[in-house]
């Protein structure tokens, strides 16, 4: 065991960085210039004259002391180069080019712009250097595969901090007859939240292992969601859905949402999504308390969810081996893909959502591309996978019977071999989660819950602005605050989160179309025709019908006109096609030699 | 000078001067003796001698013929001199030109410009135009003022322009930067006043003493400079040889150029190719991009070549030589130059290069050799047949004429059935043959028929994909006859699907038996629960009638308008004419094409999400020609989240920055002229020695403070 190198970096801890740095220092900028050398003199010689100031500084010393060295140059100078690859990674869309002919006002608009968006690249490559932290991995001997590494050799050879992290909370031993099984857990940042199915709710912190709160609900729990900060989570039960806050008290019973089986929380629109044994998937603004909306998806009972992160989309899976995917906005679901001939276990989603990963009843593991949906590859798992995670990193983690199996580079072309880790334990597995930033998976089983440590899995680099697992209390409220400021609107989640930045092409029709529905009438409409009264027995009944007879059904008139025109010019076309070919087919072999 | 016509208009009040001039001509000489005979009686008092001394130089210049001095003093000659005017005498008369011109002409006082300008009127015959009325008048006047004022006000066009243009503009204008100074600015701004400070500079300056501190002194510099004299010596012995050389070059190319021998020139041009020819082989090896241009150049002449005439022997001189040549040897060889010439010119360039281009080549040589092979008779019928007139394979044709539609609409759900089975199949490993595999054989011997045989290897296999694809075709078609005939058949197919996944399924316990050592304890309500889900319905045709559907819902619909009872008879069990059914019913225009067309495993809703479009933008902002600009605008967002902090400060900067508390004042004429002056050449007062950074230093700080000097300016102007 002393040849295995396990590695956790993990940026969170800075005790753990001269460990780090024996294995592997992290990559600085200049190590990676070999690439950008080639591009380097025409760098030099726009930058030259902006550094002109600098480098007479350093010349004249050299020069001073001995005249030879006149030519020495700075080998440094100008700013650093950013790799191709680097930039690659910040860019978004293509250039435009000027069109050639433009109008002056258009040609500074379209300069600039690039100018701008070029300059934000750039800087956000060079900023990129400040996110060093790579990701951990775990290596094993030759000949010996990573996935019989026990989690207590892992423990043994990380470091202290990174070794407490695989625990094991017995619930059973504490509430032995009303929690059996360990549902659901969820973890946000650095808090854990574990709900039993008979009803046992508790929120515990991560790494100080302090009990924040425990509780029994005293009815069914089927599904536990932090909402957006540790002091305030949700609870699926029996009937209701209810909103406790950190230290357990019960803060709303929300009676429109009734028998949720799954629940999904999405960040940054404040909402949470939740899938009823009755087929509703409905929406709640946690941030307003308002329904935004309810859907009846006709397709059952709803007991496997997921929300993809990239564009807030709730994908559901049924029994009939769909995944649907759902927005608030459509009454139906905005695709529909068949996945597995059996119904469908569990599925998630990538952080990118690029990626799909599903595991059906038929005991396939499919990977999906969402973007084009299509299946990537799909891999037979004997005893089929009943929970599904993907961590920040993109390691799969899938629970098939009492055993955890984590996969790594599930997400690409290449079929899965072998599993990267695995783990054992008692009981039936129901819940698996990973922890953000942390190289830890939260496992909910049938024993209570265990932790167990996967190097790789978090992501090493935070964004202190968007989720600080380090926060103070006092940053959590300024966050909460910005974060609410910054709430997305249930109406921008769609396929394509980018469609706001894109023109609306919809014709007027289409855009009058709409006007009118939201309306409920038509402003534009035409009024009937009414004829006028006139006199001297000109206004008798037959009179009046004859001048509406002139007047009525004319924009229908038009229509028949136009299509009756196309019409009788198609069959133009096909008498004339057929001709043809009569004519060709009475030609004779010799016909071809006439002019 | 005076209008004819207001001379009238001042004479006209009766002041005849022409009688009184006359007069005056006449007793001229009197009066000037009257006047000097009063100024000797006035001036007795003084010295004598002098006075006669004086009298007697005048007396003797009068004798000399010579024309008296000019008087200075005009007098009018008139009978009632009143005190405001001159009086007129014999009014009505009016006063010619030629009246005034006898005596101008006379006087010898006038200046000869004004004399001049009378004769010139006097020349002139035409009358003068009357002047312009008030509203013309007034409407050049205006035209003359509103250049003016365009002059005036355009300049102010380049500022706004630029302001319009800036990305910033801080209000008031001309700030002066608070905070300590760099030296540099300060002194730019800085003139050497009292004498003592001029006097330094200037020793400095003739000294060229450096103020800034730079790496050499420009005396070190010069001595680096200058040469020794053996250096100079070698330097001006290289000179003397270049232009000696240049010189004797230049004779030559004259001399040469002076050749008018067409055999020489020829001759000449011989050797210059078979020089370059050989330079290009070199060029190839070291500089092969030289060589590529070159050959480029060959490629061109040879295009011209072989666009033209030239060397084709169709010419009036080949012509002439052809009658020749059948005698004349010369003539003969000349002829043969030519077309020499040609073949030499249109030949293809080879670039001797990589392998795989050589095989090219000798590959494309060899092609043409088809051309003198014997055709291969397709149809042993009809030997005039070249080309086959259609392509169409009977068998697939008649199925498709058979149901066309039915066969579009089950193509994607063939495909999903396809692929499954396929799957199955795989799984299975039955010994089972498709069913169809006895109809390969026709099929092929179609193909084959049709197909042209090739003694190519490769030709051949692809002839073998084509049949496997054609085959693989039959077989959708096929499978798709037999959905259709027996819907029973399916089921029973399920069922054995059923069968053979739980066959499946324990097998694999077996499997898991052998991977776990410990035994599942749930697999037996596993397999119950995969046994039930499989139990009820066909997941695939559910979802593919689902998808049918939905396509149907999603297709336009036939408007029917026709109305039963108008033009014949109506009621119950009655229908309307089948002509009118025809004609007004109306099919809608089609749909654009599906976006899930091509994924038979998906449904993707058409409906457009309306809620995003209220806040879309529905319009295109003005500079925008189309949504690809517009898009690629506003790709970048400006959000901190996805930017670094500078970069979201540049982004959002505002537009326009106002001091707070501070008034802004309208915009001084002097400010922005002084600007573009300055900034264009005039550099301050001092120079501080010849430092490139100095300089720089002063041009910045020159710009930066234009503002401070010009409100100086204004303040004088102002005092």
């Amino acid at each position: 065991m002393d040849s295995l190198i396990c590695y956790l970096p993990n940026k969170v801890n800075i005790y753990e960085f001269d460990w780090l740095f024996l294995t592997q220092p992290p990559k600085r900028y200049w190590e990676e210039t070999e690439n950008t050398d080639q591009r380097r003199p025409e760098e030099e010689q726009g930058t030259a004259v902006q550094n002109q100031n600098k480098s007479t500084v350093k010349e004249r010393s050299l020069k001073r002391k001995n005249g030879e060295s006149l030519e020495k140059k700075d080998p440094f100078s100008g700013e650093a180069p950013i790799p191709h690859k680097q930039l690659q990674k910040f860019q978004r869309g293509e250039k435009y080019k000027v069109p050639a002919g433009a109008r002056q006002r258009l040609k500074e608009a379209i300069i600039s712009s690039e100018a701008m968006s070029e300059l934000a690249q750039k800087q956000a490559a060079r900023y990129d250097l400040l996110l060093p932290e790579d990701a951990g991995f775990l290596e094993g001997d030759e000949d010996e595969d990573t996935n019989t590494i026990s989690q207590d050799d892992i423990a043994d050879a990380a470091d202290i901090t990174s070794g407490s992290k695989v625990y094991v909370i017995a619930f059973s031993l504490y509430l032995l007859k009303k929690l059996q099984i360990q549902k659901n857990v969820f973890v946000c940042n650095r808090h854990l939240l574990v709900g039993g199915k008979k009803g046992h709710v508790a929120c515990i912190d991560w790494q100080s292992k302090d009990l924040m709160c425990e509780m029994n609900v005293m009815e069914t729990v089927n599904d536990v969601k932090w909402l957006h900060t540790e002091a305030m989570f949700a609870v699926a039960q029996k009937r209701w859905l209810y909103i406790y806050d950190s230290k357990g008290l019960e803060l709303h019973c929300v009676k429109k949402f009734n028998d949720v089986l799954r629940m999904q929380f999405l960040p940054y629109h404040f909402l949470l999504a939740t899938a009823s044994a009755t087929g509703f998937l409905q929406y709640l603004d946690v941030s307003v308390g308002k329904e935004i909306a309810a859907i009846c998806t006709k397709m059952g009972r709803l007991d496997v969810m997921s929300q993809n992160p990239h564009n807030a989309v709730i994908h559901l899976g049924h029994p009939n081996g769909t995944i649907s995917l759902w927005s608030p906005n459509q009454k139906e679901p905005l695709v529909k893909i068949l996945c597995h001939r059996g119904a469908v276990r569990s599925l998630t989603v990538d952080k990118t959502g690029t990626y799909m990963v599903t595991s059906g009843l038929d005991r396939k593991l499919k990977v999906y591309d969402i973007r084009a949906f299509k299946p990537l590859h799909s891999c037979f798992l004997p005893a089929g996978a009943s929970c599904l995670s993907l961590s920040q990193r993109g390691l799969l983690s899938a629970a098939t019977g009492d055993i955890v199996q984590v996969y790594q580079n599930v997400l690409g072309s290449s079929p899965v071999s072998k599993p990267y880790m695995a783990h054992r334990l008692q009981g039936q597995i129901w819940g698996l989660a990973y922890c953000p930033f942390e190289d830890v998976l939260g496992i909910g089983h049938g024993e209570g819950f265990t932790s167990m440590i996967v190097p790789g899995a978090g992501e090493p680099n935070f964004d202190a602005l968007d989720t600080n697992p380090f926060r103070s209390s006092k940053q959590r409220q300024e966050w909460e605050v910005k974060a609410l400021l910054e709430k997305v609107q249930p109406e921008l989640i769609g396929l394509d989160p980018g469609q706001l930045s894109k023109v609306d092409q919809a014709s007027f029709e289409q855009r009058h179309k709409e006007h009118v529905e939201a309306l409920g009438f038509d402003p534009l409409a035409k009024d009937k025709f009414k004829p006028k009264t006139k006199k001297k027995g000109r206004s008798s009944a037959g009179a009046i019908e004859k001048r509406k007879r002139k007047v009525a059904h004319e924009d229908q008139r038009d229509k028949i006109r136009q299509t009756v025109q196309e019409r009788t010019e198609r069959d133009k076309e096909q008498k004339e096609k057929s001709n043809e070919k009569k004519n060709l087919g009475n030609k004779s072999t010799l016909d071809r030699f006439r002019k | 000078m005076v209008k004819p016509s207001s001379l009238q208009k001042t004479l006209s009040k009766g002041v005849k001067l022409t009688s009184a001039m006359a007069v005056e001509s006449g007793d001229e000489d009197d009066l000037s003796i009257n006047e000097q005979a009063i100024s000797a009686s006035e001036d007795e008092e003084g010295s004598d001698d002098e006075r006669k001394h004086k009298k007697l130089l005048e007396a003797i210049s009068s004798m000399g013929g010579r024309k008296r001095k000019k008087q200075s003093e005009r007098s009018e000659a008139s009978v009632q001199v009143s005190e405001f005017f001159v009086n007129a005498e014999g009014t009505g008369e009016k006063v010619n030109i030629s009246d005034l011109l006898g005596t101008v002409e006379k006087t010898s006082g006038a200046a000869n410009k004004t004399k001049k300008q009378l004769r010139n009127l006097q020349n002139s015959k035409g009358t003068l135009a009357l002047p312009l009325n008030k509203q013309q008048t007034e409407k050049i006047q205006r035209g003359i003022a509103y250049e003016k004022t365009t002059k005036e006000v355009s300049c102010w066009q380049n500022i706004i322009v630029q302001n319009q243009k800036a990305e910033q503009i801080v209000f008031p204008l001309n700030q002066e930067s608070l905070g300590p100074k760099q030296v540099e600015q300060v002194v730019a701004g800085w003139k050497a006043q009292t004498p003592l400070e001029q006097e330094i500079f200037r020793l400095l300056h003739s000294n060229s003493h450096p103020v800034n501190d730079p790496v050499l002194t420009p005396v070190e510099e010069a001595s680096l400079k200058a040469m020794s004299l053996e250096e100079a010596k070698i330097r001006r012995a290289e000179l003397q040889k270049t232009r000696a050389l240049q010189s004797y070059y230049e004779a030559k190319a004259k001399r040469e150029k002076n050749i008018k021998s067409k055999k020489y020139h020829k001759i000449q041009k011989k050797g210059k190719r078979k020089e370059f020819l050989k330079q290009f082989e070199e060029m190839v090896k070291t500089n092969p991009e030289g060589a590529l241009e070159e050959l480029k150049k060959m490629e061109l002449s040879r295009m011209e070549e072989r666009m033209s005439l030239k060397h084709q022997n169709s010419g009036k001189w080949a012509k002439s030589k052809a009658i020749m040549a059948k005698y004349d040897d010369s003539a003969r060889k000349a002829m043969q130059e030519q077309l020499q010439m040609n073949k030499d010119l249109t030949q293809k360039i080879v670039v001797p290069s990589d392998d795989e281009h050589e095989s090219n080549e000798e590959g494309l040589e060899t092609v043409p050799d088809f051309v003198n092979d014997p055709e291969p008779i397709i149809d042993p019928v009809n030997p005039w047949m070249r080309v086959q007139l259609t392509h169409e394979e009977p068998e697939v044709s008649c199925v498709t004429t058979d149901e066309p539609q039915t066969a579009e609409q089950e193509n994607e759900e063939e495909e999903l059935i396809g692929e499954f089975e396929r799957k199955r199949k795989l799984r299975q490993a039955d010994e089972e043959d498709l069913i169809p595999t006895e109809e390969q054989k026709p099929e092929s011997e179609v193909v084959e028929e049709d197909v042209v045989e090739v003694s190519d290897k490769e030709e051949e296999e692809e002839e073998e994909d084509e049949e496997e694809e054609d085959v693989s075709e039959f077989n959708t078609l096929f499978r798709l006859m037999r959905n259709e005939k027996t819907l029973e058949e399916d089921e029973e197919g399920l069922l054995n699907e059923g069968q053979i996944r739980v066959r499946n399924i324990e097998d694999l316990e077996i499997l898991d038996e052998d991977v776990d050592p410990q035994p599942i304890v749930d697999h037996g309500e596993q397999i119950s629960i995969i046994k039930e889900a499989f139990a009820g319905d066909d997941v695939i045709s559910d979802f593919i009638k689902d998808k049918r559907k939905q396509e149907a819902a999603g297709k336009p619909k036939v408007v029917d308008l026709t109305l039963p009872g108008w033009g014949e008879w109506g009621g119950v069990g009655l229908k309307p004419s089948r002509w009118k059914r025809k004609r007004f019913r109306i099919k809608m225009a089609s749909s654009p094409p599906r976006q899930d067309r091509k994924l038979p495993d998906t449904i993707i809703s058409e409906n457009r999400n309306t809620s995003i479009a209220s806040h879309q933008v529905s319009q295109l902002p003005f500079p925008f020609q189309n949504t690809a600009q517009f898009e690629s605008c506003i790709r970048t967002p400006i959000g901190q989240t996805w930017n670094t902090q500078g970069v979201v400060k540049k982004m959002t900067k505002p537009k326009v920055i106002t001091k707070l508390g501070a008034i802004i004042a309208p915009m001084v004429k002097e400010d922005f002229i002084n600007k573009t002056t300055t900034s264009a050449g005039k550099g301050p007062a001092i120079m501080l020695g010849e430092n490139k950074r100095a300089n720089k230093g002063r041009e910045w700080s020159s710009a930066k403070h234009q503002g401070r000097r010009g409100s100086q300016k204004r303040k004088k102007q102002q005092t």
